[in-house]
């Protein structure tokens, strides 16, 4: 667990604790918007074919430039390690990318991670050179795996991806930040800002959203919202709470009453 | 003439086609794709000097949102 105030992965700092991700959204105006408005510096893309016919579609690179914010290849929509490699070399040839999202998924309905092929294409990876940040199961045993394997970062799910259903396994994730030694983000599940407070309260290093962002009724005003819960978030776990009581305490001294 | 498969798509080129010439041809700005030929990554220095042949497989991608 890094309790530092500042969000390392591998030998880079980010200014934001907040990851977006850029899919979903209405068009690319709206994504530049809300990405601004989050105050992220890193946001995931996904690697896809070049449409041929079409020469003149609107491309996210003339929107969201590289060079202003940290692109992250993703390699969703992959179900093996073989896959997934290919679409992180590819994006490695684009721009260089070291740093990237490995996420191999394993089931199509609930886009549950495929730990067995994820653990298999992390060691590649991470003998190639790339730093890796791993969408994972919310598994306390395979996340401290993934970290042995040279992992930069261990992203366990919240609930599954796009449900919106935010953080399901309090204890879970606990477990998984205090044994640690690379930063937890919290990838997949988070519904609403509250989500990701608690997410941050809990102790994770930071948060990476996507839908809530993209799906709210206006995108623009949630990224901020966020924003502003990720920043509250982190500060109420280094403020570090209260402790619960099991009986009332009450704030106004009893002594001098009338 | 070459018969190929560019993205998915089956393309007839009726002369010798570099890769640079198959970017050009579809107003692709190099910087932002990358290329892989007959499932191996292409260098982006070599897009001039390797050429297309038949039955070559040619994938191009580029970045587009996602989470």
């Amino acid at each position: 667990m890094i309790k530092k105030n500042f969000f390392k992965i591998g030998d880079q700092i980010l200014k934001s604790r907040l990851i977006i991700g850029t899919g979903k959204y209405k068009n690319f105006k709206e994504t530049a918007a809300a990405v601004k408005a989050s105050g992220a510096s890193m946001v995931t893309v996904a690697v896809r074919r070049v449409n041929i016919l079409d020469k003149k579609k609107p491309l996210l690179t003339d929107y969201l430039s590289p060079k202003l914010i940290k692109y992250l290849p993703n390699t969703a929509g992959c179900f093996n390690a073989e896959d997934s490699l290919r679409t992180l070399r590819l994006a490695r040839e684009m721009g260089g990318w070291k740093m990237v999202k490995l996420e191999v998924l394993g089931d199509k309905k609930n886009l549950y991670p495929n730990m067995i092929e994820t653990l298999k294409a992390t060691k590649v990876l991470v003998k190639e050179g790339f730093k890796v940040l791993v969408y994972c199961s919310d598994d306390p045993l395979l996340a401290k795996e993934l970290e042995h394997l040279g992992a930069s970062a261990v992203m366990p799910l919240a609930s599954p991806i796009g449900s919106g259903q935010g953080i399901q396994n309090k204890i879970n994730l606990s477990i998984i930040i205090k044994n640690s030694k690379v930063p937890i983000i919290v990838d997949a599940g988070i519904g609403t800002a509250s989500d990701a407070t608690i997410a941050m309260e809990l102790g994770c290093d930071g948060v990476l959203v996507n839908s809530a962002i993209a799906k709210a009724q206006n995108p623009v005003l949630m990224a901020e919202s966020f924003k502003s819960a990720v920043i509250s978030g982190r500060k109420s776990f280094i403020a570090g709470r209260m402790q619960k009581l099991s009986y009332a305490d009450a704030s106004s001294p009893l002594k001098g009453l009338i | 003439m070459a018969k190929i498969q560019l993205n998915g798509r089956k393309l007839e080129l009726n002369k010798k086609h570099s890769i640079a010439e198959i970017l050009k041809k579809y107003k692709l700005d190099r910087k932002k794709i990358a290329v892989e030929l007959n499932g191996k990554i292409v260098n982006r220095n070599k897009y001039k000097i390797i050429y297309i042949k038949n039955k070559d497989k040619i994938e191009i991608v580029h970045f587009i949102g996602g989470g």
